[in-house]
């Protein structure tokens, strides 16, 4: 039973205020949002910073939900995937980690890398030609949602793939929001 | 014309078009799991609407938030506002959210509509 002390302690090294493990719907995702609202309004936080925290959490949640690849593990898929929230003293982290097969990765490292060269002015361009552009996928998604959070974040996306086996890799993704405003 | 009512809830807007009685609103929170088919009767109800259209149009827009699938639909919306004569948007946000300013500005800037910018 070790292992509940230690998560615990892991979470508080890490400064870590929220933890959802498991499968991911708009259900899930719903129940999240209203929890992580309860605890920001509890928090007093400035409402200009929850509305961005709120914002970043539902585009990094309907990413996992539309997007997570689904792990195939004897008859069972599923969409094993985590998603954190992070409150240190100068900011905020939205935190998820989800499956992604190999061969998706490069398509995305690409964009996350564009989204990441580009300043706030830059980013406006992009989101405004994607918007004019776009149609929404029978993912439901809109090719919005990286660009949203960078926007939202105003740092840069942190992400990475970590090594799971041949098939798959496990995709990082840490936005943070500053409590001081810009 | 119908009236298109459509309730709101924790992850769609609440939405009234009314023609008889001149309201055109998209009211609270757009997060649904398909933007797609949930906006997909208001874009109907619109274009039946160009046919039949009042002399002037306010659409009023007053969303406390909306995700990115759901800003694609709102320019779909305005899009199609955009062929009828007489319409004006009415972007409402929380005088303490800019974010929501800026996004109505945003907006104004992909459509030939004229937006009037009010806050609550």
């Amino acid at each position: 039973m070790k292992f509940i002390y230690d998560l615990h302690q892991s979470m508080k090294t890490n400064n870590v205020v929220l933890v959802y493990e498991g499968d991911f719907t708009q259900t899930t995702t719903k129940s999240i949002l209203s929890m992580a609202e309860r605890n920001l309004e509890s928090s007093g936080e400035e409402s200009g910073i929850k509305k961005r925290i709120f914002n970043v959490m539902v585009e990094a949640l309907q990413n996992i939900v539309k997007h997570s690849d689904e792990i195939q593990e004897g008859e069972n898929k599923h969409h094993a995937a985590i998603f954190l929230i992070g409150n240190e003293q100068c900011r905020y982290s939205i935190m998820s980690g989800n499956p992604i097969r190999n061969e998706n990765i490069p398509t995305l490292r690409k964009s996350l890398e564009k989204i990441n060269g580009l300043d706030k002015e830059g980013l406006k361009e992009l989101y405004k030609e994607i918007i004019k552009n776009t149609t929404i996928s029978e993912k439901g998604g809109a090719g919005l949602g990286f660009v949203d959070m960078a926007r939202k974040s105003g740092e840069k996306l942190e992400w990475s793939f970590v090594d799971v086996d041949s098939e798959f890799s496990f995709f990082c993704l840490k936005v943070n929001i500053s409590r001081t405003k810009e | 014309m119908e009236i298109l009512n459509i309730e709101g809830a924790e992850d769609t807007p609440k939405i009234i078009l009314d023609k008889n009685n001149g309201i055109f609103e998209i009211s609270g929170r757009s997060l649904p799991e398909d933007s797609a088919e949930f906006y997909r009767p208001v874009l109907e109800w619109l274009r039946s609407y160009a046919k039949v259209a009042n002399p002037t149009m306010d659409f009023v827009i007053k969303l406390e938030y909306f995700n990115t699938a759901s800003s694609k639909l709102i320019l779909d919306v305005l899009s199609t506002l955009e062929d009828i004569k007489g319409t004006t948007i009415q972007w409402y946000h929380h005088e303490d959210d800019e974010d929501m300013e800026d996004a109505g500005k945003e907006f104004s800037e992909l459509v030939e509509i004229s937006f009037e910018f009010k806050t609550y």
